[in-house]
C-alpha cells in the first residue's frame, strides 16, 4: 500500500563501542500503514525503536519524520513532534494511579492539555484500550496485560503521528494475546500509523501490511508477511525459531 | 512532590499565623532562638521544594546564603543603597547563580550535583575574599539598620509562608506534574515530551532567589559583614540536617524538624563544644541509617501499621 | 614559568594517587565517598603526629599507614557502607545514601582530627631545595612525587596484571557482568575500598611533608579529587593521571601568578568547562 511517506530511516548505523547493533539500515513508513520489524534476538530492532524515540542517536545516518530530522533532536522534541512508544519492560510511574499515568502522556505533547480537559481525554483513552473502571487504582495493583494497556494508553493520550509497540504482546497468555492483537487492530481502524516490532508471527501476519526483517544489525527482506515469512533468508536467520 | 492539598494549605499557613505572636510574648533568648528557627525553617523549606522531588542533594544552601547576605552589606556599605533595593537585587543575583549551577550540573545525573554544590560556598568564599581585598579594599562591610530581632523574625516569618505558598502552587501546576513524573521514571518523561533538564533547572532556580532573600535578611543582624561569616559551609550542612529529619516527602516537613534539632543543638553546643562538629555527623549517620525518611517518614510507617491493625 | 610547570607535576603525582583512590572507591565500589579528603588529612596528621612526638620519619609512617588504613576502610566498607549496598534498590538511592552516609562520616573524623590538634599541623622534612632540570624545588615535594608514582604505577601494574586486578576492573565496569562470571562483588568492592582508602591516606602523608594542613581542609581535597576523577573520566586511572597533571598544573600558575587562595576556584573553572563540555570526561563513556 503506497501512501504519503512519514516516518523515513536513512542509512541509520548505530555502534556502541566495537559493537555494530544496527548497520546501514534503510526503510520507511507510509501514514496509515502498519509495519511490522521482526527478526531474531539481537538483531537490532530494539536499537531502532530506541533511535527513532530519541533514547539514543545514530552514529551515522539520517531518521526524519514530516520534514523534521528526528536524528538530531531529544527525545522530549521527538515526542512532541509526534512519535508515541511503549517500551519493552513496561515503564509505568510509581507512586501514581492509572488515570494520573495516562494523563501524564497528555499533559506535555504538542497539544498541551491539562485539567479537566486532560482528563477527560485521558478516560476516553482508558475506554479505548479497555480499562476505564481502574481509572484510580494504584499501578502497582494491576495485572500485566493491564499495565501494558495503560502504557498503550499513555501513548494514545499523546494524539501521535506514529505509534512505536516494542514488543507489546510479548508475555502474554493465549486470552490475552487475542485481546491484545484485536486492540491493536482497533487502532488500525482509527488511522493510527503504527511500527511494531514483534516475535509473535500470527500477530504479525494479521496485522501488517508489510515487514521489514533484520538480522544482525542489517536489513535482510522486506515486504508482505506471507511473502517474507517464506523467503528462505529469513527461515536461516531465524534458524530453529519457534514461532514460524 | 505530592500535590498539595487545600487542608495542608490551610494547616501550615494557620500554625505560621500563630507563631505571628512569639516575638511579643517572648524577648531575648528565646526570640533569638525564634529567629534562628525561622531561618532554618525557610532555608529548609526551601530546600525541600527542590531536593525532595529531584532527590538531588543540595549542599548550596551557604552559597545563596552567602550571596545574600554579601550583596546586602556591599551595597548599603560601599554603595549606600538601600536595604530593600539590595533585597530585590540579592534575589536576582541568587536566582541567577542557581541558573548557572543548575544549567552546569542538572542535565546530568545527581552525582554532579552534589559535588559541585559541597565545595560551592568555599570556592565563593575564596573568590569574594580575593576580590574584596583586590579592588574593593578592604574596609569593612557595615549594615546598619533600624531592624531588631522582632522585624527579622516577622520578615523571615513572611518568607517561610511565601516559600510554602510556592511550592504548593507549584505541586499543583504543570512544573509539579512533570516533577512527579521524572521521580517516577526520568526516560517515561523524556518521553512524553518533558524536557527534564528545563524542568530541574527553573526549580532549582527557587533555591536560590529563596535562600539568598533569607541571607539579605539576616545580614543586619550582624551588623559587619565578613566572607567567612556569611559563607560558612556548616549552614548547608545544618539545613540538609534539619530537612532530612523532619522528612524531604513534605514541604511541611521542615516545621517539625527544625526546632527539635536546633534545641538540641544548642544544648551540645552548650556543653560539649569541641564536640559539636562530631555530634554534627553522628546525627548525619542516624538519619542516613535509621531515619532515611526522616521522623515523618517513621511516623507515616507507624501510622500504616496501626491501619492496618484496625482493620 | 618552568617553575610553574616543574612545581605543578611534582604536586600532581600526589593528586594523582588521590585521585585513584577516589576513583576504587566510586568506580568499583560504587560508593561516592565524601570523606576522601578527610582520610588524607588524617593520614597528614598522622604523619604530623608521628614526626613530632616520635620523630618518625614520614616514609615510616607510610608504610605504618599501608595495614592500618587498608584495615580501616575495609571495615568502614564492612560495616558502614555494605549495609546501604544491601538495601539500596537502585544505583541512584545507593549514591544518595553513600554521599550522606560519607558526608557524616567525614563531619566525625574532622571531630576526631580536632580533638588531637585542633591547629594547623605543618613540619620540616627534607625541605632542603634542589634543581631539577634548571628548577629549584624541594627535595620533599620531589620525595613525594616519586613515591606517589612508584605507588600509582604499582597499583596501575597488579590491576592490569593480576586476577584480583581483573576482578577489579571488571567490576568497575558492570557489577551485574561480573557476578554472572563468578566473581564475588562485594568482596572485591571491599577490596577496591580498602585499597582506594589506603592510598589516599598514604597521599596524605606525603602531601603533609610539604603543605600545611588543618583538620577542616579536608572539603578542598575531596572537591580537588573528585575534579579529577571526573575530568578523567570514572572508572580510568589513565584519565586520573593525566587529569591530575593538568589540575595540578593549572592550580599552580593560578597560585604563582594571580593568587594562592584560588586554587579552588581554579579547580572549579576546570570543572565547570567540564560539565559542560565533555560530563564523561576525557576516557569515560558518554553519560545517558
Amino acid at each position: 500500500m503506497m501512501g504519503t511517506r512519514l516516518l523515513s530511516i536513512q542509512k541509520v548505523t548505530k555502534t556502541f563501542g566495537g559493537l555494530t547493533a544496527v548497520s546501514d539500515l534503510d526503510f520507511q513508513v507510509n501514514k496509515n500503514e502498519m509495519v511490522g520489524v521482526i527478526g531474531p534476538n539481537g538483531s537490532g530492532k530494539t536499537t531502532v525503536m530506541n533511535m527513532i524515540s530519541g533514547a539514543f542517536k545514530p552514529t551515522s545516518g539520517k531518521i526524519s519524520m514530516g520534514g523534521k530530522t528526528l536524528s538530531t533532536m531529544p527525545a522530549s522534541k521527538i515526542s512532541q513532534a509526534g512519535v508515541g512508544r511503549t517500551f519493552q519492560l513496561v515503564k509505568l510511574l510509581g507512586g501514581l494511579n492509572v488515570l494520573e499515568n495516562v494523563t501524564a502522556g497528555a499533559v506535555f505533547g504538542y497539544r498541551k492539555r491539562w485539567g479537566s480537559d486532560a482528563e477527560d481525554f485521558a478516560m476516553e483513552m482508558l475506554e479505548l484500550v479497555g480499562i476505564e473502571d481502574m481509572a484510580s487504582a494504584p499501578i502497582e495493583t494491576l495485572t500485566y496485560i493491564d499495565q501494558k494497556r495503560v502504557e498503550l494508553a499513555r501513548a494514545l493520550v499523546a494524539e501521535p503521528k506514529i505509534l512505536l509497540l516494542d514488543e507489546w504482546l510479548a508475555g502474554l497468555n493465549p486470552s490475552e494475546l487475542t485481546v491484545g492483537i484485536d486492540l491493536i487492530h482497533s487502532l488500525r481502524e482509527q488511522g493510527i500509523t503504527v511500527l511494531l516490532v514483534e516475535h509473535v508471527m500470527d500477530a504479525i501476519r494479521s496485522l501488517c501490511d508489510r515487514c521489514i526483517v533484520m538480522s544482525s544489525g542489517e536489513k535482510i527482506a522486506e515486504g508482505k508477511p506471507a511473502e517474507v515469512l517464506s523467503d528462505e533468508n529469513v527461515i536461516a536467520a531465524y534458524l530453529g525459531g519457534s514461532d514460524a | 512532590m505530592k500535590k498539595g492539598t487545600h487542608l495542608e494549605l490551610t494547616i501550615v499557613l494557620c500554625v505560621l499565623a500563630a507563631s505571628i505572636f512569639w516575638p511579643l510574648v517572648v524577648n531575648g533568648y528565646w526570640l533569638g532562638i525564634g529567629v534562628d528557627a525561622m531561618m532554618y525553617i525557610a532555608l529548609a523549606t526551601s530546600w525541600v521544594l527542590f531536593s525532595g522531588p529531584t532527590h538531588y542533594i543540595s549542599l548550596a544552601s551557604a552559597a545563596f546564603f552567602g550571596v545574600g547576605g554579601f550583596a546586602v552589606g556591599l551595597g548599603m556599605s560601599d554603595y549606600d543603597m538601600s536595604f530593600w533595593s539590595m533585597l530585590i537585587i540579592s534575589a536576582v543575583a541568587g536566582t541567577l547563580l542557581a541558573a548557572l549551577v543548575g544549567v552546569a550540573t542538572l542535565r546530568l545525573s545527581g552525582v554532579y550535583f552534589v559535588i559541585f554544590t559541597l565545595g560551592l560556598a568555599e570556592m565563593i568564599r575564596n573568590l569574594v575574599s580575593w576580590v574584596q581585598n583586590n579592588f574593593l579594599g578592604s574596609r569593612g562591610l557595615y549594615v546598619l539598620t533600624d531592624f531588631n530581632d522582632q522585624h527579622l523574625f516577622w520578615m523571615l516569618l513572611l518568607t517561610t509562608a511565601t516559600i510554602y505558598i510556592t511550592g504548593w502552587l507549584i505541586s499543583r501546576s504543570r512544573l509539579g506534574f512533570a516533577l512527579r513524573i521524572i521521580g517516577g521514571d526520568e526516560t517515561v518523561a523524556k518521553h512524553v515530551g518533558i524536557n527534564t533538564a528545563f524542568a530541574k533547572i527553573i526549580l532549582f532556580t527557587t533555591t536560590g532567589l529563596f535562600g539568598a532573600i533569607v541571607g539579605a535578611i539576616i545580614a543586619p543582624r550582624w551588623s559587619y559583614i565578613e566572607p567567612n561569616q556569611v559563607f560558612s559551609p556548616q549552614l548547608s550542612f545544618f539545613v540538609v540536617i534539619m530537612a532530612l529529619l523532619g522528612g524531604s516527602g513534605r514541604l511541611w516537613g521542615p516545621i517539625v524538624g527544625v526546632v527539635p534539632f536546633l534545641l538540641i543543638w544548642n544544648w551540645v553546643d552548650a556543653n560539649f563544644p569541641s564536640q559539636s562538629i562530631l555530634v554534627l555527623g553522628l546525627a548525619f549517620l542516624l538519619i542516613v541509617y535509621f531515619l532515611p525518611r526522616g521522623v515523618l517518614g517513621r511516623l507515616e510507617d507507624l501510622y500504616v501499621k496501626l491501619k492496618k491493625r484496625i482493620i | 614559568m618552568l617553575d610553574i610547570l616543574v612545581s605543578g607535576l611534582l604536586l600532581s603525582g600526589t593528586y594523582a594517587l588521590v585521585a585513584m583512590g577516589l576513583n576504587l572507591q566510586y568506580g568499583v565500589a560504587k560508593i561516592m565517598n565524601l570523606a576522601n579528603g578527610e582520610v588524607l588529612v588524617l593520614g597528614a596528621l598522622a604523619s604530623f603526629w608521628l614526626f613530632t612526638t616520635q620523630n618518625l620519619s614520614p616514609l615510616i609512617t607510610v608504610l605504618i599507614l599501608v595495614p592500618l588504613s587498608f584495615i580501616g576502610n575495609w571495615l568502614i566498607y564492612k560495616f558502614l557502607m555494605l549495609p546501604l549496598v544491601r538495601r539500596s534498590k537502585s544505583k541512584g538511592a545507593l549514591e544518595v545514601d553513600s554521599i550522606l552516609s560519607t558526608f557524616g562520616m567525614s563531619f566525625i573524623i574532622i571531630g576526631i582530627m580536632v580533638s588531637i590538634e585542633g591547629g594547623f599541623f605543618a613540619y620540616k622534612y627534607l625541605s632542603h631545595p634542589i634543581e631539577i632540570i634548571g628548577s629549584t624545588t624541594s627535595v620533599n615535594r620531589l620525595m613525594a612525587f616519586v613515591l606517589a608514582s612508584i605507588i600509582a604505577l604499582m597499583l596501575y601494574v597488579w590491576l592490569n596484571v593480576s586476577r584480583q586486578g581483573m576482578a577489579v576492573r571488571a567490576v568497575s565496569v558492570s557489577n551485574e557482568a561480573a557476578g554472572l562470571v563468578g566473581i564475588n562483588v562485594v568482596a572485591v568492592s571491599g577490596l577496591a575500598f580498602a585499597i582506594g582508602g589506603m592510598v589516599t591516606a598514604i597521599g596524605g602523608a606525603l602531601i603533609s611533608t610539604f603543605i600545611t594542613l588543618d583538620a577542616s581542609i579536608g572539603v578542598v581535597y575531596t572537591m580537588k579529587a573528585l575534579i579529577i576523577v571526573i575530568m578523567g573520566g570514572v572508572g580510568d586511572i589513565r584519565g586520573s593521571v593525566i587529569a591530575a597533571v593538568i589540575l595540578g598544573v593549572v592550580e599552580t600558575a593560578v597560585a604563582t601568578l594571580v593568587d594562592p587562595g584560588l586554587t579552588l576556584a581554579s579547580a572549579y573553572f576546570i570543572f565547570i568547562c567540564v560539565l559542560l563540555l565533555r560530563p564523561q570526561g576525557l576516557f569515560g563513556r558518554p553519560t545517558s
